[in-house]
């Protein structure tokens, strides 16, 4: 990218934050029937892109997390089709509903966590590293079994006081531009900053390849990319924080069909 | 990574123009970039791609470092006969990857 | 564009609200200079391919779409009119650009046996520019379609997040 894109972007950021500074900083909730999925705000190219599994760069790793889905691993020599059979069948649904309630944690966790621990307490493997080749194969593969079924995360009265956290990250100012995500989001979305339509931000379709990445990344990696375009300081990866977001989000697009692996801008 | 995304049609007819996509991973890094300490990320990148069928090379391609990572081709062929169509990215640093698909012509 | 190769300052001062002014400060008029294609260096590249024939226009279609999304993957299709017969048809598309650091992108070669002169992939393109792509045909000649492409960014870029 060129210095000059560069810049030309920083400068549309802080003038949309010199506007956004002045203003109340009260985002109204979208109505639900006013919701529509990130994919309506992308162009017919990268939507065609998204469209064709020959063609969707999404599928490399979702076929690598099938290949990893009948390895065994570990002390136990496991894999995890020994407990969950065929995945098409037994991860049908699975993603839609989470970050789900971990009993044992007493709190939320991802599809990224919840793959980890199962390597761990059920494979005796060392766990894969967030964003690791491995975790997001697997993830991808799993959330794939998901296509168009709709997101029930939030149906658990156990993730209420994590959603609300989460909704207030999502409503606070933040970092030196002073914005919060709820002004983008709520507030502007279907306009545009720098080049792109600004979405609502529904996560249907993680994780998912990112034009910009060049590579599949987790709603988690998304988040801290967000927060260091905001110029606020990204939580790391499996902070609670990040966490609360991401029950926010998902319990927000409640009813969206999923669409992993998606593609996006 | 993994194995090379490709699709073929299984089944044609004698004649008939097929399409044949082919999406492999590989991140493509062009030669040109910075890392965030200033040092130049060296080239390696795939630069061909040949497809042939039945043996007989039916189309090539040279890449650079402007195609996207994660190439992705589209190009056709008549179907002749039934058989094995099979292809081999190479490139840098002794990049080698091949897949096959097979075709049944009527 | 090039311009602001030259006058870094001054787009860092309108930046200095605080935001990457203290990563970068003043060691960045100093930074290197990037490799970057220009319309002689593409041109160079085409006569490196066509030699001293006439390109000629028509024949071919570059689909690109004239507003890109992001540069780092635009898709791209070329189609050539031909019956692509053993005495008529495309030996070779050949696609490039402007502004990238490079001046190719793709080269392709073909037969009667390809049944359509016809290919998709994707490119990068590191800034609003024009994609040419030439046709090669087994008689000798040469011919051209030019598209000139917007190309924006993403927002939220995040090079150098931890």
């Amino acid at each position: 990218m060129s210095k000059h894109t560069r810049s030309l972007r920083l400068l549309t950021i802080v003038c949309l934050a010199l506007f956004a500074a002045t203003t109340p900083s009260s985002s109204a909730e979208i109505a639900s029937a006013n919701r529509r999925t990130d994919y309506d705000f992308m162009s017919r190219d990268t939507q065609a892109m998204q469209d064709d599994d020959a063609a969707n760069p999404g599928m490399l790793w979702v076929q690598e997390g099938e290949a990893l889905w009948a390895h065994k691993e570990g002390s136990g020599q496991r894999s995890c089709m020994d407990c969950h059979g065929d995945a098409r069948f037994s991860m049908k649904g699975v993603a839609a509903r989470y970050p789900a309630f971990d009993a044992e944690r007493d709190r939320p966790i991802d599809l990224e966590e919840r793959i980890i621990n199962c390597r761990l307490n059920h494979q005796n493997a060392t766990p894969f590293a967030y964003e690791s080749k491995e975790l997001l194969s697997l993830a991808a593969y799993i959330a794939r079994q998901s296509r168009g079924a709709p997101i029930e995360t939030g149906n658990d009265e156990r993730l209420e006081p994590f959603i609300a956290a989460g909704r207030e990250i999502f409503n606070r100012r933040q970092g030196q531009l002073n914005i919060s995500c709820a002004q983008c989001h709520d507030d502007n979305w279907g306009k545009r900053l720098a080049g792109n339509i600004v979405p609502q931000a529904h996560p249907t379709g993680y994780p998912l390849y990112r034009l910009e990445w060049q590579s599949l990344g987790s709603l988690q990696r998304r988040l801290r990319a967000c927060m260091f375009g905001m110029r606020a300081e990204p939580y790391p990866f499996g902070a609670p924080e990040n966490i609360a977001l991401e029950v926010f989000l998902m319990a927000r697009a409640h009813g969206m069909p999923m669409d992993a692996p998606a593609v996006r801008p | 990574m993994t194995a090379p995304l490709i699709n073929v049609p299984a089944h044609a007819k004698r004649g008939e123009v097929i399409a044949i996509k082919t999406l492999i991973s590989h991140q493509m890094e062009t030669g040109f970039r910075y890392s965030a300490t200033g040092t130049l990320l060296p080239r390696n990148i795939i630069t061909e791609f040949v497809c042939t069928y039945n043996g007989d090379e039916i189309f090539r391609a040279r890449f650079y470092p402007a195609v996207a990572a994660n190439p992705f081709l589209t190009f056709y062929t008549v179907a002749t006969a039934s058989g094995t169509i099979a292809f081999t990215w190479t490139g840098d640093n002794g990049f080698f990857e091949t897949a096959t698909a097979n075709i049944v012509v009527e | 564009m090039s311009k602001d190769e030259h006058n870094p300052t001054r787009r860092k001062i309108l930046l200095g609200a605080g935001c990457m002014a203290g990563a970068l400060g003043a060691p960045t008029l100093l930074a290197v200079r990037h490799a970057q294609a220009t319309p002689a260096t593409m041109a160079a590249a085409i006569r490196q391919v066509v030699g001293e024939a006439t390109v000629k226009p028509g024949k071919i279609k570059l689909d690109l779409p004239p507003l890109v999304e992001n540069g780092n993957t635009v898709q791209f299709t070329v189609s050539v009119e031909s019956p692509m017969t053993p005495t008529d048809h495309v030996k070779a598309i050949h696609v490039f650009n402007e502004k990238n650091p490079q001046p190719n992108v793709i080269s392709v070669h073909l037969g009667p046996r390809a049944g359509r002169a016809d290919f998709t992939s994707r490119m990068r393109l590191a800034d609003s520019e024009k994609v040419v792509a030439i046709a090669e045909l087994n008689d000798g000649s040469f011919w051209a379609d030019t598209v000139e492409v917007v190309v924006t960014i993403a927002a939220c870029v995040e090079d150098g997040i931890p």
